[in-house]
C-alpha cells in the first residue's frame, strides 16, 4: 500500500502542491511586513513594482498580502466545512445503513429529501439571511448543507459491510452498536471516507468563492472570493488590472485541481482496477471494429463518486 | 405498464412532497433570523423618516406582507400567490413585479446555457470514451487536461477569457449582451451584435462542461470495458459490434441522467458567468439584488431555480424509469 503511494506520480504532484499552498497561507502573513491585511500601502490599481510585488486592490491593499490572508480564509473554510459535512454525513449514513429498518427509512428518506433540493439555493438564502457572517458561520452553513451525498454512499457501504462475517463474530462477543460500527464497519470504509472528505473540501472552497463572489461572502476578513467579488465590482478586468483578479482566479483554480487530482490518485491506490493502463483495456476489446468515439462502450458500474455540483456548481 | 404507472404515481407524491418543502425552506429560513424585511425597508430610509412616519410605514408595510398574521397564515397566503404567478414586487424598483424581471432576463440565460451544454455533453462524452477506449498519450493528455479545465472553477475559466481575448486581444466585445446603442428586437442588425457578445461567455461554459463530462465518461469507459458480462459475451464468441451495442445501452443512462440534470440546474448553473461578462440574464438580476438588498428578488430567483430542479429531477426519474426496466422493479418492490 505504502508503496502504492510512493509510486504513484499524481499523488506525489498534488500533495507537493497543497503543501506549498499551505505553508503561502499559514506562514505568509508571519513574514515582515504583512502583518496586517488591511494596510493601505497603495493607490487604486497600482501596478505590480519592487514595493508591491503583485500591485494593489482597488482600496490599495497590497494584493500579495491579501493572498495569503486570503488562501488562509479559504482553507480554514475549506477544512471546517469539509470536516462538519463528512462527520454528519459519515454518522448518519453508518447509522442508517447499520442499524436498517425504521430508523434507516427515517434517515434515508431525509437524505434524499436533501439532496432533491438545490444545495446552492439554500445556501444562498441562508447567506442572506445571516447578517452577520464570520469565517466559523459560513463554513457551519456550507458544512450543514453539503453532507448527504456523503451520507448516501457511506449508507450503502454499511449496509453491505454489517452482513460480513466479522461483524457477526464481533456481536457474538458482545459488542454494541456503536462499537460494531465504530470497529468493525467504519475501518473498512477508511480509504473511502478518507476521498470523500477531500471531494468535500474541493466543494467547499469553492463555495464559499462562489458565494463571497456575488457577495455573500464573511464580513471583515479576506477571502479568494472576496478578492475576486471587488475585483468585478470595480471593473478590474476592463481596466486591464490584472494583478487584481489572476492571483487569486489561479490559486483557487491551483487549489480545486490539485485536490482533485488527490482524490484521483487516492482512488487508483485504492482500486487497483482504475490503474489498467490502455494496453489490457485494448485487449478486452479491439479497436477498430467498433466505430471509436461514438459507439465507444461505457458503463453503468461503479458510478465515480461525484460531490453534487456546487456552483450549482457548477453544472 | 402496471408497474410503471404505480412508479409514476409514486415519484409524483415524493417530488410534489420536495417542491413543497422547498418552498417551505425558501419561505421559512429567512424568517428564522431576528428581524424581518420590514425593519430593513425602514433602515434603508434611514434619516428620512421621523419616528411617526416610521412607525407609520411599519404599520403598512407589516400590513401588506401579512406580518401581523399566524405563521401558517402567512405560509397560505404565500403559497395562493405563487399560485397566481405571484412573486411579490421588487424593492429596488418599486412597483416592477418580480416575475417580470425574471422573464426579461430568462431567455438570455437560457439561450447562453441549452447551446453550451448540449454540445458540451457531446463533445465531452466523445473524447472521455475515446480516452479511455485508445489509453496512451491520448488517455494521459486528455483526461489531464480535461481535469485541470473541469476541477478550474467555470467563472476563474470565465474572467481569465474574458481578460485575454477582449482584453487584451481585443477579438471580442468586453461583456454585455450587445452594445449600448442597440434595444433588443428582431432585426438583423441585433442579432448579429447579440451574437458577437454571445461567443465568449459561450465558450467559457462549454469548455468546463467538456471538461467534467469527459473525466466522468472515462472512469465509466474503463470500468465497463473490464466487466463481466464484456469477458463473458467475448468467451463466448459474440463480435464486437454486438457487445459495444450492449453497453451501450447500459452506458446511456447516467449519460442521459447527467444530461437532463444539468438542464434542470441550467438556470442556477452559471450564475457567475453572466455577471462577469455583464450578461443580461437571471445571474446578472440575482447580483444586483444582493447588492441592493432587494428581498423579494432574491427570493423569488431562488425559489424558482429550485423549483425548476425539483422539476426537472422529477421527469429524470420518469425518463430513467421509463428506459430502464430495473429501477422500476427494484422502486415497486422496495416500497
Amino acid at each position: 500500500m505504502l508503496s502504492s503511494f510512493r509510486h504513484n506520480t499524481r499523488f506525489q504532484v498534488s500533495v507537493g502542491i497543497l503543501l506549498v499552498v499551505l505553508v503561502f497561507a499559514l506562514a505568509g502573513p508571519f513574514l515582515p511586513g504583512r502583518g496586517d491585511p488591511n494596510a493601505l500601502p497603495g493607490k487604486l490599481f497600482d501596478p505590480p513594482s519592487w514595493k508591491l510585488w503583485l500591485g494593489s486592490d482597488n482600496f490599495g491593499h497590497d494584493v500579495l498580502t491579501q493572498l495569503m490572508y486570503g488562501t488562509r480564509t479559504s482553507l480554514v473554510i475549506g477544512i471546517v466545512a469539509g470536516a462538519v459535512a463528512t462527520l454528519i454525513g459519515v454518522v448518519i449514513g453508518s447509522v442508517s445503513g447499520f442499524r436498517g429498518g425504521l430508523l434507516d427509512d427515517v434517515l434515508s428518506g431525509f437524505t434524499n429529501l436533501l439532496l432533491a433540493i438545490p444545495v446552492f439555493v439554500i445556501l444562498i438564502i441562508l447567506s442572506d439571511a445571516v447578517s452577520n457572517r464570520n469565517i466559523l458561520t459560513m463554513a457551519l452553513v456550507i458544512g450543514a448543507t453539503s453532507w448527504p451525498w456523503t451520507a448516501r454512499a457511506v449508507r450503502a457501504q454499511s449496509t453491505s459491510l454489517r452482513v460480513r462475517e466479522h461483524v457477526d463474530v464481533a456481536r457474538l462477543s458482545g459488542a454494541g452498536t456503536a462499537r460494531l460500527i465504530l470497529l468493525e464497519v467504519l475501518p473498512y470504509m477508511a480509504s473511502y471516507i478518507s476521498m470523500a472528505f477531500v471531494l468535500q473540501l474541493a466543494a467547499a472552497i469553492l463555495a464559499e468563492a462562489a458565494l463571497s463572489l456575488l457577495g455573500l461572502g464573511p464580513s471583515n476578513v479576506v477571502s479568494l472570493g472576496i478578492m475576486l467579488h471587488w475585483a468585478l465590482l470595480w471593473e478590474s478586468v476592463r481596466n486591464g488590472a490584472w494583478w487584481a483578479f489572476v492571483p487569486p482566479t489561479l490559486l483557487l483554480t491551483i487549489v480545486s485541481f490539485s485536490l482533485l487530482l488527490l482524490q484521483t490518485s487516492l482512488n487508483e491506490v485504492f482500486n487497483p482496477r482504475l490503474r489498467t493502463g490502455g494496453a489490457m483495456r485494448r485487449r478486452a476489446l479491439q479497436p477498430g471494429l467498433a466505430p471509436a468515439g461514438a459507439a465507444a462502450p461505457v458503463g453503468v458500474g461503479v458510478a465515480p463518486i461525484d460531490p453534487e455540483p456546487v456552483s450549482g456548481s457548477g453544472r | 405498464m402496471q408497474t410503471f404507472q404505480r412508479y409514476v404515481a409514486g415519484k409524483l407524491v415524493w417530488y410534489l412532497g420536495v417542491l413543497l418543502l422547498a418552498i417551505l425552506a425558501n419561505w421559512y429560513l429567512p424568517r428564522l433570523i431576528p428581524g424581518n424585511p420590514v425593519d430593513i425597508i425602514i433602515s434603508q430610509l434611514g434619516g428620512n423618516a421621523t419616528g411617526e412616519q416610521a412607525k407609520h410605514i411599519y404599520e403598512v408595510y407589516v400590513h401588506e406582507f401579512g406580518l401581523d398574521k399566524p405563521l401558517w397564515e402567512q405560509f397560505l397566503i404565500y403559497l395562493g400567490n405563487l399560485a397566481h404567478g405571484n412573486l411579490g414586487t421588487s424593492f429596488a424598483y418599486p412597483g416592477t413585479p418580480v416575475w417580470d424581471l425574471i422573464r426579461q432576463s430568462l431567455p438570455w440565460t437560457i439561450a447562453l446555457q441549452v447551446p453550451a451544454i448540449l454540445i458540451g455533453w457531446i463533445v465531452g462524452n466523445a473524447l472521455g470514451a475515446l480516452a479511455a477506449y485508445r489509453g496512451g498519450w491520448l488517455d494521459r493528455g486528455a483526461f489531464l487536461s480535461s481535469l485541470f479545465v473541469s476541477s478550474m472553477p467555470y467563472y476563474c475559466l470565465a474572467i481569465l477569457l474574458l481578460f485575454g481575448l477582449a482584453i487584451a486581444v481585443p477579438l471580442f466585445p468586453a461583456g454585455g449582451g450587445y452594445s449600448f446603442a442597440n434595444t433588443p428586437e428582431l432585426s438583423s442588425d441585433f442579432v448579429l451584435d447579440a451574437l458577437g457578445h454571445y461567443w465568449l461567455p459561450f465558450l467559457s461554459l462549454v469548455v468546463v462542461f467538456i471538461g467534467g463530462q469527459a473525466v466522468g465518461m472515462r472512469s465509466m469507459a474503463i470500468y465497463e470495458l473490464g466487466a463481466d458480462y464484456v469477458n463473458y459475451g467475448r468467451s463466448l464468441g459474440i463480435g464486437d459490434n454486438r457487445i459495444v451495442r450492449y453497453v451501450f445501452r447500459n452506458a446511456a443512462l447516467p449519460q442521459v441522467t447527467g444530461l437532463a440534470i444539468s438542464l434542470g440546474t441550467l438556470v442556477g448553473g452559471a450564475l457567475i458567468t453572466e455577471i462577469v461578462f455583464n450578461y443580461p440574464g437571471v445571474g446578472s438580476v440575482l447580483f444586483g439584488a444582493i447588492r441592493q438588498n432587494d428581498y423579494p428578488v432574491i427570493s423569488g430567483i431562488t425559489l424558482f431555480i429550485a423549483v425548476a430542479l425539483v422539476v426537472a429531477n422529477f421527469l429524470v426519474d420518469i425518463v430513467i424509469g421509463f428506459i430502464d426496466p430495473r429501477i422500476r422493479a427494484a422502486q415497486s418492490g422496495e416500497r
